[in-house]
């Protein structure tokens, strides 16, 4: 269980977040929507621990624990998982060390024994055959000439693997074609469990066709403006920003 | 002339910082007295017990120093070295006689080695790799010789070897790097005291690697290691050395000289893992690291590959070379250079081309942290005489925080027609985007940095030996944990 309590961030001295209040119960996955500089992207950020953000009121709260005050490496090892908009090249590292080790991390955080080779490869393994990703994969370099689709799909390999109990979806679908999307929600879908939580960033409908939202919720100009059903998705499609939310933003 | 004798000197014990090798041993000395002059080079010739001939070529390597100026073209920045205030022989007592095997070697050195992670019982050594230790000017202890000589391979302290094989020294001493090179060279000549000497013979393969462990220890002590190595047709041989030193404030001096002979078909790795204590976070103490290195690839189908991981000293001055002379020889030189603190690195490598169908690769990692200063030198020539030849350079410099620099001075002088001559450099910084990706995945601050330096470094890393490889990667990560924030 994930709650944002009236949460306002600014970066510099620019107010992005201002009051945005939030509950995602386990086992549900939420959607947010939102326009271009609604706050989308700071939300993300914020939940998991990035510098540069200056929180001024209100608090996060992770299974009733504060994390404001905590490392993203100390946030990622209670259970949180950012899937990035825009997945960062390590050039040099390869995929397979580089997951190993953040698994390894993770356990270590936890008191739990590092994974040995062959364990870690059969979690591995499984993961990328459900998302249908070829073996020589592990090879490359840390999303290094990865293409978009890759490279979301390496997120979702990632999120696999660390199984996280509150997954964060920085725009999974940007940059992704229809069946690259597919297989990316099906990695989602295959997650979902009555202990685990997500929260899905997006800008289109389209991607809540195939991870089907618990509840909706539209941001706008730093807060929840509005919270509905999946039909809310909807009629965001159809009508627009303006004519849903428009009193309020 | 009567040696001075030190009892237990430097006795503290300086173990607090990120250095995990400034510890000092407490051991008797005896020194040569301070200073450099005939009398001096006679006292450390006489105590090696070395022929006429040694002592005649170190006192005309003397007169060679005392013609020439210290090289001064290197973007670093010291203090004038006073070559007087320095004890040019250090040795502990307890070798005065030379152990005849390692039950005899003083236990207090053997400690001092497994405390550097370097056990020099046979049973406990990583399995397949030979060790000389040598501590300030005295070689220690050599093992799996028995072993080694069973191939045929002589692998023994330098002194030894001018003793035993003078043959293989008379001809190849100074052959590569002559004694006129410069200023360090001539003076390591005039006062060299240990290093290792290696002979592999004809179509051998060396059974294991050898390796050599340089730890300065005694105060105001400089030392002087001279390394021979000779691959005779179609052998292969891989050397690693490591070299650690206690903290001090004072500044000591290693002026080494390498010498690497390929002959027809041989090849020789020479791989460095350098962690001399880099000085503090203002510049205080260090060794200053001024090394000559050099390889003849004098033999057709010759292989020469130069290694090194550089992250100590305060100063380093080293340029790892091969002067490609046989057709179809081939140099390599794979870097990875850290400066943080204060250090100054003025380090890369010549390839001299001379022999048809000559190749060289140079890849050069330098990474600066902190206020460190990490210059890549090198010069690619193509003579005449050198046909067909081929050079690929790369120079990746790496930029942690805001007050470090790199700098990359190539020299490139082609004279044939054609040769095929590729430079590449780029500069990158560690980004707050890949750290929070590596942290967002549960990896710490130290973590995420090791692991992109090793990502940065790790077309050299791959290249090391297996054994040290592993040890490459922890001492990047280490060296460079405090460095981000």
């Amino acid at each position: 269980m994930i709650e944002i309590k009236n949460l306002h961030a600014r970066v510099d001295d620019k107010e992005i977040l201002k009051g945005l209040s939030l509950t995602i119960p386990n086992g549900e996955v939420h959607a947010i929507m939102g326009p271009n500089g609604a706050g989308k992207s700071t939300l993300a950020n914020v939940i998991s621990g990035k510098d540069g953000y200056e929180i001024t009121e209100g608090d996060i709260l992770f299974h009733g624990q504060s994390v404001l005050e905590m490392e993203p490496e100390e946030r990622a090892h209670l259970g949180l998982f950012l899937a990035f908009q825009y997945p960062v090249e390590i050039p040099g590292v390869n995929s397979m060390t580089f997951l190993r080790t953040a698994l390894n991390a993770k356990r270590k955080a936890n008191g739990e024994a590092e994974l040995d080779g062959a364990e870690f490869l059969r979690i591995v393994k499984t993961a990328m055959k459900n998302l249908k990703i070829k073996d020589d994969f592990l090879k490359r370099s840390v999303n290094v000439g990865f293409s978009g689709g890759e490279k979301k799909r390496f997120e979702i390999l990632q999120m696999q693997v660390l199984s996280p109990t509150f997954a964060v979806l920085d725009e999974t679908d940007s940059g992704l074609d229809i069946d690259a999307l597919k297989v990316v929600a099906e990695g989602v879908n295959m997650l979902r469990d009555p202990s685990r939580s997500f929260l899905v960033i997006t800008h289109y409908q389209r991607l809540l066709d195939y991870i089907e939202p618990d509840v909706v919720h539209i941001l706008a100009d730093g807060k929840i403006q509005k919270t509905g059903d999946k039909n809310l998705a909807l009629e965001l499609e159809e009508k627009g920003y303006d004519a849903v939310i428009g009193d309020a933003a | 002339m009567p040696a001075m004798s030190n009892d237990t000197y430097g006795s503290k014990e300086a173990t607090s910082g990120d250095y995990q090798y400034g510890f000092a041993t407490d051991i008797e000395m005896e020194y040569a007295p301070k200073g450099l002059n005939e009398d001096i080079i006679r006292f450390i010739s006489a105590k090696k017990n070395e022929p006429e001939w040694m002592l005649e070529w170190r006192l005309k390597s003397y007169k060679i120093w005392k013609s020439k100026a210290e090289p001064k073209w290197a973007m670093v920045d010291y203090p004038p070295i006073d070559f007087n205030d320095i004890y040019y022989y250090a040795a502990p007592k307890s070798q005065e006689d030379g152990p005849k095997s390692l039950d005899e070697v003083d236990p207090e050195l053997l400690r001092t080695y497994e405390k550097l992670g370097i056990p020099l019982h046979e049973q406990e050594i990583l399995a397949g790799v030979a060790v000389d230790a040598v501590f300030d000017s005295v070689s220690v202890a050599t093992t799996f010789k028995d072993k080694l000589a069973e191939a045929g391979v002589i692998f023994c302290p330098i002194s030894e070897a001018i003793q035993e094989h003078p043959e293989l020294i008379q001809k190849y001493l100074g052959s590569v790097v002559p004694q006129t090179d410069n200023a360090y060279a001539a003076l390591n000549g005039a006062v060299f005291t240990d290093g290792s000497f290696v002979y592999i013979p004809e179509g051998v393969r060396c059974p294991m690697e050898l390796s050599t462990y340089f730890r300065i220890n005694a105060l105001n002590t400089g030392q002087f290691e001279r390394t021979l190595i000779i691959a005779d047709k179609g052998s292969y041989v891989s050397y690693l050395e490591g070299c650690t030193a206690p903290m001090r404030d004072e500044n000591q001096l290693h002026a080494a000289v390498v010498e690497l002979v390929a002959l027809d078909d041989a090849e020789i790795k020479y791989s460095t893992v350098q962690n001399w204590y880099p000085g503090n976070e203002e510049g205080k103490g260090g060794i200053y690291n001024f090394v000559t290195k050099r390889a003849d690839c004098i033999g057709k189908n010759s292989k020469v590959t130069w290694i090194q991981v550089e992250t100590g000293s305060a100063i380093t001055w080293k340029y790892p070379s091969c002067i490609l002379t046989g057709d179809g020889s081939s140099g390599k030189f794979l870097s990875v250079a850290v400066t943080r603190l204060k250090q100054q690195a003025d380090t890369g490598s010549k390839m001299i081309h001379i022999g048809k169908n000559t190749k060289s690769t140079i890849i050069s990692k330098g990474i600066s942290a902190e206020r460190g200063e990490n210059t890549y030198r090198g010069r690619v020539a193509v003579m005449n005489s050198a046909k067909g030849a081929r050079n690929y350079t790369q120079c990746d410099s790496m930029l942690i925080g805001n007050n470090c620099a790199a700098h990359t001075v190539p020299y490139i002088d082609v004279k044939t027609s054609d040769a095929q001559v590729e430079h590449e450099a780029t500069t990158s910084k560690i980004s707050e985007e890949q750290m929070f990706y590596l942290r967002q995945r549960g990896m710490t601050e130290e973590d995420a940095v090791s692991m992109i330096v090793n990502g940065f470094a790790k077309d050299v890393l791959q290249e090391l030996p297996m054994e040290f490889a592993v040890e490459a990667q922890k001492l990047l990560g280490i060296t460079l944990e405090n460095s981000v924030g």
